[in-house]
């Protein structure tokens, strides 16, 4: 039984469906254009500050449960209708909107849509393009720090 | 929804990427039914008397897919002694589901999870997620991000109703 365990475990291991996740990583992100959970939470609390134009670019399941508030729903980046979702919102806007992207469904290193989505708006020219760093996931990051939230597709 | 995350936030130990919980604030697993992805009526009450993993993954989810050959080996070794993995997939479409259970011989129940059934467990904001609950349906572990397989496998043991 036990050979057969590792058989099993082995082979599973070795499929080509252990590719399913295969993303670039958000590791590939440069440092410069990451903005941190408390940062996004103060400028949401300020007053004066401009407010960039925040989308989710992660899964309509995370998204239903919390979001920022004010934040556009796209899809996930990782598929070609949350690219095509994603490049659809920007296409009318000028090239230096201030634009945040956030994800936060996965530990940071393994999230399929953040660097999918930078990548994109770069490759459209936008300029002040800005990932929301979220080491761990959306609930620990952002709701249980006390941020603000909203719920609802 | 930000009390039931207290609830759930309490039975970590820590606010670490894979915390378990180990003190006294255990609850009662909620109920819920579902229909899993091959049409067969699942309810948790049903699992009652047996040890239960509950994994919340999706396909999209590496650290997920890097657990699944492990909980299919699990459920094969322990079920007999009483151990029932199930698994809710928080993916937006079932085709991927479905994809991925074939691909990697699933044979334990996969259900699609949604908003509602997340905020039962008190939100489903991260991946992958994990309970243990014990025979007698109490919470007794949660594991968020990526766990700690051995640690989980050894809880498992301690824990199976057959021991």
């Amino acid at each position: 039984m036990k050979s057969l365990n590792t058989l099993v475990f082995a082979s599973i291991l070795l499929s080509p469906s252990a590719a399913l996740a295969e993303h670039k990583p958000a590791t590939s992100i440069p440092t410069a254009d990451l903005i941190q959970p408390a940062e996004l939470a103060a400028k949401l609390k300020s007053a004066t500050a401009a407010m960039p134009l925040i989308l989710q670019i992660g899964f309509q399941n995370l998204y239903a449960q919390a979001h920022i508030p004010d934040s556009e729903y796209i899809g996930a980046a990782k598929e070609d209708a949350g690219l095509k979702q994603l490049r659809n919102r920007v296409a009318k806007l000028s090239k230096d909107t201030a634009i945040i992207i956030y994800c936060g469904c996965c530990p940071w290193s393994h999230c399929p849509n953040a660097a999918a989505a930078y990548d994109a708006l770069h490759a459209l020219g936008f300029t002040q393009v800005k990932v929301l760093y979220i080491a761990e996931n959306f609930g620990d990051n952002w709701v249980d720090q006390g941020y603000p939230v909203a719920k609802g597709e | 929804m930000a009390r039931v995350r207290m609830i759930a936030a309490a039975l970590c130990l820590s606010a670490c990427t894979a915390s378990v919980a180990s003190d006294t604030a255990l609850r009662v697993a909620p109920d819920f039914t579902r229909t899993d992805i091959e049409g067969q009526a699942f309810s948790m009450r049903s699992c009652r008397g047996k040890l239960v993993l509950l994994n919340f993954w999706a396909t999209w989810c590496g650290p997920c897919l890097t657990e699944i050959p492990r909980f299919i080996i699990w459920q094969r070794t322990y079920g007999p002694a009483g151990l029932q993995i199930v698994g809710i997939s928080m993916d937006d479409e079932v085709a991927p589901v479905k994809r991925a259970v074939k691909k990697y011989h699933v044979d334990y129940p996969v259900l699609m999870g949604d908003p509602q059934l997340a905020e039962i467990f008190g939100g489903v904001l991260g991946l992958p997620l994990s309970y243990l609950i014990d025979s007698q349906g109490r919470v007794v572990a949660r594991y968020q991000g990526d766990a700690d397989l051995k640690q989980l496998e050894l809880q498992i043991k301690s824990l199976l109703p057959g021991q």
